[in-house]
């Protein structure tokens, strides 16, 4: 699959919404915990050799899942392929936790329920659509129902 | 450098609903020998997810082509040899700009405003401002029950928190973003109108506190000034993202 890696690598320089360095692990067999520079710009991860000014690779956030695993521990997976774990182990709890919160709510589909919930909400308390006044109450983006393609 | 292909290959393909989706032709530069270069414009389908745009060999294929990610990119009009034709340029100097060509006006006007609100921190934006709408709606509401009980828990709650209760029984794994559009994948929600319950602490440092109000109309008075200076902003900001 295509993609204009030339514009992720520009993602990837940009400031970060989380970074530190952690311990990483790939779910690719034999593969360790290697310390890894990990940056969360919009719904991407990125990882780096802690040296290297170039990410190593990137991970979509979208339709993953955000595991709590051992103490300091937390993995990322994918919805199609659950076993297939990207590991984390972090210097405390506490970062550990923080990671999970800011991942969970990465992606982009998380920000769309989000935004669904809100108007939804609003609109019950005020009798107002709040998106009317912008413009945009009608984008396809914004809607609830299942849209049409 | 690596990218997880195979699960984003499934995000485009899986029946989570896309934000704009049809045929486009996409000019593809081709490079011979001795630097002479032919110019084709080749007919793929195109779903926008997100921030994301995919593009598939036919409307049926089961693995996108390509992936355009949206960030740091603007949306303009083209002056192509082509007509309805649009380029997503990216602000990355020297990158190569996208070129499309829709079927029609309507088709290239659609196409261009739905990429030029795809950016991720469009998205925040819009949802910042529901999150403080939602703050003040919450607010305004208890002011005008007079409720005796006053919002001073302090408690924290997170989109993904799914119970009122002190401790959450979260399973274990959380989903992130999994949208089951079928089964209504709503987060679940502490009920602002309930007097009883304070109003949602919102997880936002920057979001500015709204004056202190016992009367409604002042409450509506600040809060339409305010929604006329980000509507000023938003069409700025759209302003730039179009032509």
């Amino acid at each position: 699959m295509r993609y204009n890696e030339r514009e992720l690598l520009c993602l990837a320089r940009q400031p970060a919404e989380k970074a530190a360095e952690i311990l990483m692990r790939v779910p690719k067999k034999g593969s360790g915990l290697k310390r890894r520079l990990v940056k969360l710009v919009v719904n991407f991860l990125f990882y780096f050799r802690t040296d290297e000014a170039e990410p190593i690779g990137a991970l979509l956030l979208e339709h993953c899942r955000i595991t709590k695993e051992e103490e300091n521990v937390f993995s990322i997976s994918f919805i199609e392929e659950p076993e297939r774990k990207y590991c984390f182990e972090c210097d405390s709890e506490e970062q550990c936790q923080e990671w999970i919160e800011a991942l969970k709510r990465a992606s982009y589909e998380f920000m769309r329920r989000s935004l669904i919930f809100y108007r939804n909400e609003i609109q019950k308390m005020t009798g107002k659509d709040p998106l009317e006044q912008y413009g945009i109450s009608e984008e396809a983006r914004f809607q609830l129902a299942t849209r049409k393609q | 450098m690596k990218l997880n292909e195979r699960s984003v290959a499934h995000y485009a393909t899986c029946d989570s609903p896309a934000d704009h989706a049809g045929f486009l032709r996409q000019r593809v530069e081709r490079h011979h020998h001795h630097g002479h270069h032919a110019t084709s414009y080749q007919r793929r389908w195109f779903v926008l997810k997100g921030n994301l745009l995919f593009y598939f060999e036919e409307r049926d294929s089961r693995e996108p082509l390509g992936l355009v990610v949206l960030e740091g990119c603007t949306v303009e009009l083209c002056e192509a040899a082509e007509e309805f034709a649009f380029a997503i340029r990216f602000d990355d100097a020297g990158a190569k700009a996208c070129v499309l060509v829709a079927d029609g006006q309507a088709a290239m006007e659609a196409w261009v405003k739905a990429l030029s609100r795809a950016s991720f921190d469009y998205m925040r934006l819009v949802v910042r401002e529901l999150e403080k709408q939602l703050e003040e709606a919450c607010k305004s509401l208890a002011a005008c029950r007079k409720s005796p009980r006053r919002s001073g828990s302090g408690r924290k709650r997170h989109l993904s928190n799914p119970a009122l209760g002190p401790v959450q029984e979260k399973p274990a794994a959380l989903e992130n973003g999994y949208c089951t559009w079928g089964s209504g994948g709503e987060p679940a929600t502490p009920r602002c109108a309930e007097p009883a319950s304070p109003a949602p602490s919102l997880p936002l440092p920057e979001s500015p506190v709204s004056p202190e109000t016992a009367c409604f109309s002042k409450l509506h008075n600040w809060y339409g000034q305010e929604i006329a200076l980000l509507r000023r902003e938003w069409l700025q900001r759209q302003h730039r993202g179009h032509l």
